[in-house]
């Protein structure tokens, strides 16, 4: 059992179930302090989420949604954990994706391109709107999290100025895309029969072959080998002769790329519109900070906890209003996500624990 | 009767997973004298004095004081009993002055929690007066010399008026003549009745300071003995458990042509405005080992830096195997026959949390035998190689290729990276402190290693601060001094006393090269 629990892998998972169940049961003593008749019932159905649909083919509807919203979720933790492994803390993710689904949003509508064009444009856009903060990292010693949240704003305010030009007359939202210009919706390649959901589409399949795709890039391969070991150890990478900067630089394009890419998943199946008035950077991007901590910084392990964490945030919206304002899920879903960063503390504690009780089994001998 | 014995360890034992760090210890300090605690990396002795200050208990044996049984829990017990100690690596705030630095923690205040610091200032003068512990208490800690924030540790355990104190290897930093200036530290305090425990393993300040020895190997007590009655031979045979060949065995040299030509090279310091090396040129011939020896802190770590590519050149040039390389990459110089072996390996060396093998490919990852031609590893080869390695150079591990780095040994940890930097087959081998940190059977090792480089025709570039190794290892001295070459010695005929003054900067010569 020691041994099990020893092993890099299983402390991630396990900690992991910690943290979810610790999420839970706090989301639940929120809502008994607010209210206790209802508490009960509200904590299963964000459990639930699209089960607790009375039919079949709405379950299933509600399944793809909250699969589509998985997608970009997915992204942006692959583009955090990528930049993590190096030692960078990209929370610049977020303007990215805003790059990327101004990007995709804006070739979609105001020049009618089809979809892959659309898609190439947004992981360009936003590689680019990453790579900014890479050199500043690397050539004027700019932190990548103060550069980071800066260029978050700075892209927010730029898309909203970008897509009022294609936005309806009468509301902030863009224009619809199925109307306006159904090549750029992604193909759903069947999947839209499958989930009874037209907005389930290729960019599901697509999305779990990239996170593989990342697994390889990171293990496998030179540049993985590389980059890997400018984030552990900066001094031994330069020593080696690793090009540093270039390395840092290439790490905040790519993560960037992965981010941009999450937006167009999202944007381009037309389940989402743009909101030109909106205030605040979209959370995706943050939320992905909580997915890949969550997920044990590994790319096949943030498939599923991006997937947990939208199903929460779903779930969320099944409370019964009788008894909580609508805001309640959001509070929620936030809770479990704040602790969803727990998990290296968790994993800290666990080994802590592990030893302890070894150096006493050691003076007992 | 009052006991004879400031403080006496008897029969310490301590276990971890696995290993017995102390094995049935006995320490019998006597209030006065200066004993000293000799024992190789790994001895125990850390475990040891760990064990005195409450950070860890000891399963079986006691602890007296005065002759009465302590139990000491942290390591505030430890201070209360007045056992204090000056460690390897000072624990002092750097820009704060030095009298801020004594009071620390034991701070003298009024009733409205102003700082009397008058108080105190007048306290540290007294005892700087009385024990000959030269001090300006107003200094910054980061514009004073090493030897003078030592004084400052000293003060701090004399502020608080401890008994005991114990000193951790602490002339390993020191000048020479610092040193001296701190043995009549040492022997002034003994004779005021502080009983002083001097941890080291330099056999010579040892003979030259101490009462009386204990000797550790492998968390197993040896022996005491008086100084007056032993030599440096029967210690360090006790210490390693066998006699050791002090001196490396070698051919003459045969130097062949110039490998490696540097000419008048300067490197801006980072740390001040001065440059760290200065117009600095010496050549290294094929089939020779020159060895750049100084204090720790004359532009040393710079000139590397500048050689391997680090740091850039002010101005100079570099010429390898007839190339200019001055400007060339890192990765240029070690592609044209340049290895490295840095001077800190945590740092520079190994990424520790890689694997032993992708450690050992680390200067090597990008060739064909690695990677395939679209960039993936060729995982097979690498563990071929590796494993090869490990069982050419001797490198153990728990686990072998796949063991994290981290989780090696120092002296392991080491071979691997002379497993890698050797294995590239390199006309210029730069060796910074090769030996450091290591036990003696590794020493060894590693200096028959550069001697084998010597006689297979390649040049080796050594750079020490250790004396013994400065006069065994190398065909020629070159010794450098705030950043300048200043004398260029035989070790055939030089003595460590010119080499000392050589070092301190009070003798030079005009070197030409």
């Amino acid at each position: 059992m020691k041994k099990l629990l020893k092993r890099p892998g299983v402390q991630a998972f396990v900690a992991s179930i910690i943290c979810i169940l610790l999420g839970l049961l706090i989301g639940y003593i929120v809502l008994l302090i607010i209210n206790p008749q209802g508490a009960t019932e509200s904590i299963f159905k964000v459990i639930q989420n699209f089960f607790s649909s009375k039919r079949a083919n709405l379950r299933l509807k509600n399944f793809g949604n909250t699969l589509t919203k998985t997608i970009p979720l997915i992204m942006c933790s692959l583009s955090i954990l990528f930049a993590y492994k190096v030692g960078l803390f990209n929370i610049g993710a977020a303007g990215q994706y805003v790059a990327g689904a101004c990007a995709c949003l804006y070739a979609a509508l105001g020049w009618g391109w089809s979809w892959l064009p659309c898609m190439l444009l947004a992981v360009v856009v936003a590689a680019i709107y990453g790579g900014i903060v890479g050199l500043l990292k690397a050539y004027c010693n700019v932190n990548e999290v103060i550069s980071g949240i800066m260029l978050n704003w700075i892209g927010l305010y730029t898309a909203n100025t970008i897509l009022s030009n294609v936005k309806e007359t009468a509301s902030p939202y863009t224009l619809y895309l199925d109307k306006e210009n159904p090549a750029a919706l992604l193909p759903n390649i069947g999947l839209d029969k499958l989930f009874n959901n037209a907005t389930v589409t290729i960019a599901v399949p697509l999305a779990l072959i990239i996170a593989v795709a990342v697994e390889i890039l990171l293990n496998k391969t030179r540049l993985g080998y590389e980059l890997r070991a400018t984030g552990l150890n900066k001094n031994a990478a330069r020593y080696a002769g690793m090009a540093e900067n270039r390395n840092i630089i290439m790490t905040l394009m790519i993560s960037g790329a992965l981010a941009g890419l999450g937006a167009s998943m999202l944007y381009q199946t037309g389940y989402m519109r743009w909101e030109c008035t909106q205030s605040s950077v979209p959370a995706m991007g943050f939320n992905g900070i909580a997915a890949a901590f969550l997920g044990g910084l590994n790319p096949i392990g943030s498939i599923f906890s991006s997937f947990f964490i939208q199903h929460i945030t779903d779930g969320g919206s099944n409370v019964n209003t009788n008894f909580y304002s609508s805001q309640i899920s959001d509070v929620i879903s936030s809770v479990i996500i704040y602790l969803c960063g727990f998990v290296l503390f968790i994993k800290l504690t666990m080994n802590r624990m592990i030893s302890r009780s070894e150096e006493k089994k050691g003076e007992k001998n | 009767m009052e006991s004879p014995y400031a403080i006496e360890m008897l029969n310490i034992t301590k276990r971890f997973p696995g290993i017995i760090a102390n094995d049935n210890i006995t320490l019998q300090l006597r209030k006065g004298e200066i004993h000293a605690l000799l024992g190789e990396n790994g001895a125990g002795k850390s475990t040891l004095m760990s064990v005195l200050f409450g950070l860890y208990q000891a399963e079986e044996g006691t602890i007296k004081k005065d002759g009465k049984v302590v139990k000491i829990n942290d390591p505030n017990d430890a201070n209360a009993l007045g056992i204090g100690m000056v460690h390897q690596h000072f624990k002092l705030v750097e820009c704060f002055t030095v009298l801020d630095n004594i009071i620390m923690g034991v701070e003298p205040v009024g009733p409205l929690g102003f700082l009397r610091k008058k108080e105190a200032r007048e306290k540290v003068l007294a005892l700087s007066k009385k024990y000959g512990l030269d001090v300006d208490p107003d200094a910054k800690i980061e514009d004073i010399t090493v030897g003078m924030q030592q004084r400052t540790e000293i003060l701090k355990m004399l502020y608080r008026d401890n008994e005991i104190l114990i000193f951790d290897e602490p002339t390993a930093v020191l000048t020479p003549q610092e040193i001296d200036e701190l043995m009549q530290i040492m022997r002034n305090l003994a004779a005021e009745g502080k009983s002083i425990l001097f941890i080291s393993h330099k056999l010579a300040e040892i003979m030259a300071v101490a009462d009386r020895c204990t000797v550790l190997r492998k968390g197993k007590y040896i022996g005491t003995v008086n100084t007056k009655d032993t030599t440096m031979e029967e210690l360090s045979a006790m210490m390693v458990g066998r006699n050791v060949n002090f001196h490396v065995d070698k051919k003459p040299a045969t130097p062949g042509e110039t490998v490696l030509e540097v000419s008048h090279m300067t490197i801006a310091s980072k740390r001040h405005n001065n440059n760290a090396v200065k117009d600095v040129s010496f050549k290294v011939r094929r089939g020779e080992i020159v060895c750049i020896a100084g204090i720790d802190g004359n532009g040393q770590s710079e000139l590397v830096y500048g050689l391997t590519g680090l740091e850039p050149l002010t101005s100079g040039k570099i010429i390898l195997d007839g190339k200019d390389i001055t400007k060339a990459s890192i990765r240029k110089r070690s592609t044209s026959g340049m290895s490295h072996i840095p001077e800190d390996r945590h740092k520079h060396g190994l990424v520790l949390d890689y694997s032993l093998e992708y450690n050992i490919i680390l200067q090597t990852y990008f060739d064909s035998k690695f990677t395939s031609g679209i960039g993936f590893l060729r995982r097979k080869n690498i563990r071929e190689h590796s494993d090869e390695l490990i069982e050419k150079f001797d490198v153990r591990s728990g686990q072998g290729s796949i063991t994290t780095a981290r989780a090696m040994s120092g002296g392991n940890q080491q071979k691997a990276i002379i497993a890698r930097e050797l294995d590239k087959q390199p006309e210029v081998l730069v060796a910074v402190q090769p030996t450091r940190g290591l036990d003696v059977g590794a020493i060894e090792y590693i200096h028959k290693q550069l001697v084998a480089q010597r006689d297979a025709g390649k040049a080796v570039l050594l750079i020490s601060l250790e004396l013994d190794e400065v006069m065994d290892v190398p065909d020629r001295i070159l010794v450098m001094y705030e950043g300048e070459i200043v004398g260029e010695l035989d070790p055939k005929k030089t003595t460590q006393e010119e080499l000392g003054l050589y070092m301190a900067g009070a003798k030079r010569d005009e070197v030409n090269v």
